[in-house]
């Protein structure tokens, strides 16, 4: 289903509540957002997807279209078949086709809780009463909404949501139940979406210094870790540009605490001097790039993956980087907390990618397993570096990785230079030093590669085409291989989520071993497909390649795959 | 007892007459006067000449990015707010490449001071004009003479609520270290604004026509608590030129007001994981 309207009409509220009743009620959910870069009006909406199984992806029919202003008619009247559409009166007129359905939203909130604002609710309401829903589980999720709101406003908000669902099964719905859609409740299952995912698993990383430009579509991790900074002992700091936010974060993981800064694109630009920064002084940090379509402004709120390379190449000279890509909100969790880890351990910088349709993108899971939660610091401690003797920061080794402490530990200094510099730290600009410390600092990508992982294979195996994808499109993709496989198509899904550095040997081998491939990717360029070549040598075979500010559909992948013959 | 020995260092590689060599000795004597040990001690520094002067002392350091020496200087004192902070930078630096961050460093109050050597000319790049440079000063670029209006660092400061704000001269140590050792005390940021000749390249701002100009605002009898009066005496620029504490004030530092700090130091706190359930649950 669709819910569609502008910028301030609730949209993302009414979405909410009916994700988690479907959630609370043994439903699996998925649900997406489209919206324009401003505070009121424009047209946006919020998609819901409700099944039985495991769900990754939007799919592009409706069954019920929420129209809450008159574009949600013209714009998405033709996705909806052979289902519902239900309009506020006010987006009604007197072209509006006959199907659509006209609810006084505004004057029932009116008349049974007193006030327009449960408008909203009255819609919910009346989503439940097409799909003849029973109204108990909402009816306590509003309760716990409104609950520092008081009793009066709870009930309120539940008898709106009865008046909508009374006007639908009282009206023209009298008798129509066309959805099967029976409550099965089920206790652990959680809804989260990418930002909130990598705020949580930053959170579970142990981050005490997050510094941050707000900059949609990355806000939200921000906003997240502030929401409970005070209970992991964290600080949210606003800066002043993107500028400060990295060099601050930079300043307190050099002190000894786990730091990140969230940006975009634009952001990223500003901070690409002081990702330079803590690869040459070895300061681990994490940067969170969710991207946006460019170049300059681009699309803000809008979804693409075009700033792979930018992220490969950004900052002068050359420095030991990593990248990962999260896949869904559960991969995101779960690599934010790895790349604190990496970051610490190969003391470098971790570019944590995602983008518009992750950021929003809601999916349903079981419980997140905690267990899995290791903090690996890699540092000296007090003993340690009483047995050491002479302490020197930039100790030349054979991982490239020097042993870490911490400024303020009694008996040593550290000392960390922009500059080229010795062992000790200092200024050094003699040739021999500057190989050895050049080297060293690359050394560490060795040591790293052995820590990627492979990408996943979903599908069939050694199929005769496979479909290749980094980041936030594993959804669409894997939904539209199982729809080939089921149609006997030989067809699987080769994804990625660490992208830096791939390790030559064994994803080389992976991928030598597959037949007619196509790359498909959310930018016009193919960056995936050329870091396949400028890395393992590797040439796919095809490319499917959306740079509309749209994410793919499962369909839409499919569309492409028959229009260039290759199923 | 901390002495002068604890922070020698080896060899510098400023022009000999150098204003930074004063700089350095009465940054040394005043972290004696503290009494600091040097591993209480972060220097952070940007770049150009001044941003050298943390290798010339033993203690930690982190010489980052020019214009750069706020940001990281600010994350290190929030994380652990028991190292004493000093961030060392020029006038480009700190009022050109790193403008902004000053005006934002001011307004968050966190507890460093910033020691900006204020030599009115772009020395390591042979001889520019700096914010500071005197309107008309012609250089190889500004070759019909500075005709930008002069950055007034002392200004900006006080108009900015910063509630340390001074200035020093590198002719005079004594005085220089004292200002110095008064700013690292003082709760909050602190600036010490230095007036240093560069012998090289800035022919105008010598030696010689700073000692015809400056004089010490204590020796007036000033009141330094006065903001109104602070911000007159910043307007004081040409035959006379002050030096010494402009404004002075009370001071509540960003470390202090964040809550999570009344805890501890970032570096020695760690969560607890039963609240990652709670959080778990709020996604439920």
């Amino acid at each position: 289903m669709k819910i569609g309207g502008a910028a301030g009409q609730g949209i993302q509220t009414i979405g909410t509540v009916l994700s988690k009743t479907f959630l609370r009620d043994g439903f699996h959910v998925f649900g997406s957002q489209f919206y324009l870069s401003r505070v009121r009006g424009g047209h946006n909406f919020f998609q819901i997807r409700v099944s039985d199984h495991p769900v990754q992806a939007i799919k592009e029919e409706l069954d019920i279209l929420v129209a809450l202003d008159e574009a949600s008619i013209t714009q998405h009247l033709e996705e909806v078949q052979d289902g519902f559409v239900v309009a506020d009166e006010a987006a009604v007129n007197d072209t509006t086709p006959e199907n659509v359905i006209s609810i006084p939203f505004v004057d029932i909130a009116k008349e049974v809780s007193g006030n327009k604002l449960f408008s909203n609710t009255v819609a919910v309401g009346a989503v439940f009463g097409i799909l003849c829903y029973d109204l108990s589980c909402l009816n306590t999720l509003l309760s716990e909404i409104f609950e520092k709101k008081g009793e009066e406003i709870i009930e309120k908000n539940i008898a709106a949501a009865k008046a909508g669902y009374d006007y639908v099964q009282d009206g023209k719905f009298k008798g129509v139940c066309k959805f099967d859609l029976t409550p099965n409740p089920v206790d652990g299952r959680i809804l989260i979406d990418g930002n909130d995912a990598v705020g949580f698993g930053a959170l579970a990383a142990g981050v005490q210094l997050v510094s941050s430009y707000p900059m949609t579509p990355s806000t939200g991790v921000m906003t997240f870790v502030a929401k409970y900074a005070d209970r992991f002992n964290a600080i949210v700091e606003q800066a002043e540009d993107e500028v400060a936010a990295l060099n601050m974060a930079i300043g307190a993981s050099f002190a000894g605490v786990r730091a990140m800064t969230t940006t975009s694109g634009g952001g990223f630009c500003l901070m690409t001097e002081a990702l330079g920064l803590a690869g040459m002084t070895e300061t681990p940090v994490v940067v969170f790039l969710s991207q946006r379509p460019g170049p300059a402004t681009g699309l803000p709120t809008m979804t693409e993956q075009a700033d792979l390379q930018f992220a490969l190449h950004a900052a002068q000279g050359e420095i030991p980087r990593c990248i990962l890509a999260p896949r869904t909100p559960r991969d995101a969790f779960y690599q934010t907390m790895r790349a604190f880890n990496i970051a610490d351990k190969y003391q470098i910088p971790v570019i944590l990618m995602s983008d518009q349709y992750l950021a929003d993108a809601l999916f349903t899971y079981e419980n997140f397993d905690l267990s899995h939660v290791t903090i690996e610091r890699h540092l000296l401690s007090d003993r340690e570096l009483k047995k050491m003797g002479d302490y020197r920061r930039y100790e030349i080794t054979d991982s490239g990785i020097s042993p870490r402490a911490l400024p303020g530990q009694a008996g040593v200094l550290v000392v960390a230079d922009s500059d080229e510099h010795n062992e000790e730290g200092h200024i050094d600009q003699t040739i021999e030093n500057r190989i050895r410390m050049n080297e060293k600092r690359l050394r560490k990508l060795d040591g790293l590669k052995e820590d990627m992982q492979l990408p996943i294979i979903h599908g069939l195996e050694n199929a005769d085409i496979s479909l290749i994808g980094w980041g936030s499109t594993f959804g669409p993709l894997a939904e539209a291989v199982d729809i080939l496989n089921e149609d006997e198509v030989s067809i699987n899904l080769v994804h990625f989520s660490d992208i830096y550095p791939l390790h030559e040997g064994d994803i080389g081998l992976l991928m030598d071993g597959l037949n007619h491939t196509v790359c498909v990717e959310n930018n016009a360029t193919g960056q995936f497909a050329q870091l396949l070549r400028t890395e393992l040598g590797f040439e796919v075979s095809d490319k499917i390649l959306r740079y509309d500010g749209l994410p793919f559909t499962p369909k839409s992948i499919i569309r492409e795959l028959e229009e260039k013959e290759v199923v | 007892m901390v002495t002068l020995d604890d922070y020698k260092a080896g060899d510098t590689e400023w022009c000999p007459g150098c204003g930074n060599f004063s700089i350095l000795a009465a940054v040394k004597k005043a972290l004696v006067s503290l009494d600091k040990e040097p591993h209480e001690v972060l220097m952070v520094s940007g770049i150009g000449q001044s941003g050298k002067l943390p290798h010339y002392l033993k203690c930690n350091t982190f010489n980052g990015l020019h214009g750069r020496t706020l940001p990281p200087a600010t994350g290190a004192k929030l994380a652990n707010p028991e190292l004493t902070v000093i961030a060392v930078g020029g006038d480009g630096d700190s009022y050109g490449e790193g403008g902004n961050h000053f005006i934002h460093a001011l307004r968050r109050n966190p507890d460093i001071t910033l020691i900006a050597h204020d030599n009115q000319i772009y020395g390591l790049t042979k001889g520019q004009a700096s914010p500071t440079s005197e309107p008309g000063m012609k250089t190889k670029i500004q070759t019909h003479g500075v005709i930008n209006t002069p950055f007034n660092p002392l200004a900006v400061a006080i108009s900015l609520g910063c509630t340390f704000v001074s200035r020093g001269f590198a002719g005079d140590i004594e005085h220089l270290s004292s200002l110095i050792a008064e700013a690292v005390e003082h709760p909050g940021f602190s600036l010490v604004d230095i007036l240093q000749p560069c012998i090289s390249f800035n022919k105008l701002n010598t030696y010689s026509w700073y000692k015809e100009r400056v004089y010490k605002l204590e020796d007036e009898g000033y009141d330094p608590t006065d903001r109104i009066k602070a911000f007159e005496k910043t307007l004081e620029w040409g035959e006379r030129i002050p030096t010494g504490v402009f404004y002075k004030h009370d001071s509540t530092s960003f470390e202090s007001k964040q809550p999570v700090l009344e805890k501890g130091p970032l570096v020695k706190q760690k969560y607890d994981p039963e609240e990652l359930i709670d959080v778990m649950k709020s996604f439920m």
